[in-house]
């Protein structure tokens, strides 16, 4: 019988860790920002789940099962906020592959960033650099990243 | 913070007193008397310290649909977990994905928070941004193959929000998603940009 449980726990302990070995290499693997934050979210939160599910059968007692169910609730409550979080800063940032994108129908409220400072990746260049730097130089008004009219 | 609205205060923070004190209890892993007050001095003491707005609106648990919308979820949990697993893993080739914005019917701030996170977990999905006004939720789909495709995942989003409410919603709610999506108020011409 215990050799049973021992084997699930190991399956799931083996499995977690093999998901968040994906997610990992997603996180390389990705083209963009949010393609990457997709890895990070998903496949990892998985892993976690089925690791802790392992160690909670492997460790013996309740007190140590509550500690784990709330790392998973916790796990499972705030991965998609953080995920959430950069992706906006992402798009915004304008860290996004358009050419990869076959539809995209997010009209930002406030206009996303045109502010060129150079610290775009060399796989999403903005649209047009020159436009954005020229923008830059004619108003030196407003902070960047304030919402023009 | 007025003498008359402390009782309504105290009633819409009980919820998270009572969780407060559960995961102090869950923290220490014993359940004894001891561990219940301290658990209580300190939610008391967060609460006051740190005081939240409390969640509007109503809202009701049905059992069945609340297993139903479970099961899916842990059934879609794993199955995005190895759908993106297997995106990282299998040799490289040029993927589409796409942003889409997707008309909603509910109009309750915490089915939208619940729905945000669920999305965000359910094969394919991440949650760009949520409009509240217009209850338009935006996602960013890793993987998509064709318009059809898009169209399919815009119903899914639409099928794990009817779960969702059936699960969690007021009875207003759930006849809201029968109505089906309406624009709220008049149409107002596009923002001034």
């Amino acid at each position: 019988m215990t050799a049973v449980v021992d084997v699930v726990a190991m399956a799931c302990l083996l499995a977690g860790a093999f998901l968040c070995l994906t997610a990992g290499l997603g996180l390389v693997r990705f083209p963009d920002v949010l393609s990457r934050m997709h890895a990070g979210t998903k496949p990892q939160v998985l892993g976690v789940l089925l690791v802790m599910v392992g160690a909670a059968i492997r460790l013996e007692g309740w007190s140590n099962a509550w500690m784990l169910l709330l790392v998973a609730a916790f796990q499972l409550l705030t991965a998609p906020v953080s995920a959430h979080m950069i992706s906006r800063v992402a798009y915004r940032r304008r860290h996004v592959r358009r050419d990869l994108l076959l539809v995209d129908e997010f009209d930002a409220p406030a206009p996303a960033d045109r502010l060129y400072l150079g610290d775009e990746p060399g796989d999403a260049p903005p649209e047009d650099p020159a436009v954005a730097v020229a923008e830059h130089v004619v108003d030196e008004g407003p902070p960047a990243g304030a919402p023009r009219g | 913070m007025n003498a008359t609205r402390s009782p309504l205060r105290l009633r819409h923070q009980l919820p998270l007193l009572a969780w407060l004190v559960l995961v102090w209890m869950l923290l220490w892993g014993t359940l004894s008397w001891a561990n219940l007050l301290s658990g209580a001095a300190v939610a008391l003491l967060v609460t006051l310290l740190l005081p939240l707005p409390h969640v509007v609106g109503g809202t009701r648990v049905r059992p069945l649909p609340l297993l139903a919308f479970l099961g899916h979820f842990v059934a879609d949990l794993v199955v995005s977990g190895a759908q993106v697993a297997w995106l990282a893993l299998r040799p490289g080739g040029r993927r589409l994905s796409a942003i889409v914005r997707v008309q909603l019917r509910t109009d309750s701030d915490l089915l939208l928070t619940m729905l945000a996170e669920a999305l965000s977990l359910v094969p394919g999905s991440l949650v760009l941004d949520l409009d509240r006004e217009e209850r338009t939720i935006t996602i960013h789909l890793l993987h998509v193959r064709d318009r059809a495709h898009v169209e399919r995942e815009r119903a899914d989003v639409l099928v794990v929000e009817e779960r969702l409410v059936r699960a969690f919603g007021s009875a207003q709610d759930v006849a809201a998603l029968e109505r089906g999506p309406v624009r709220p108020g008049p149409a107002v011409e596009g923002p001034a940009r």
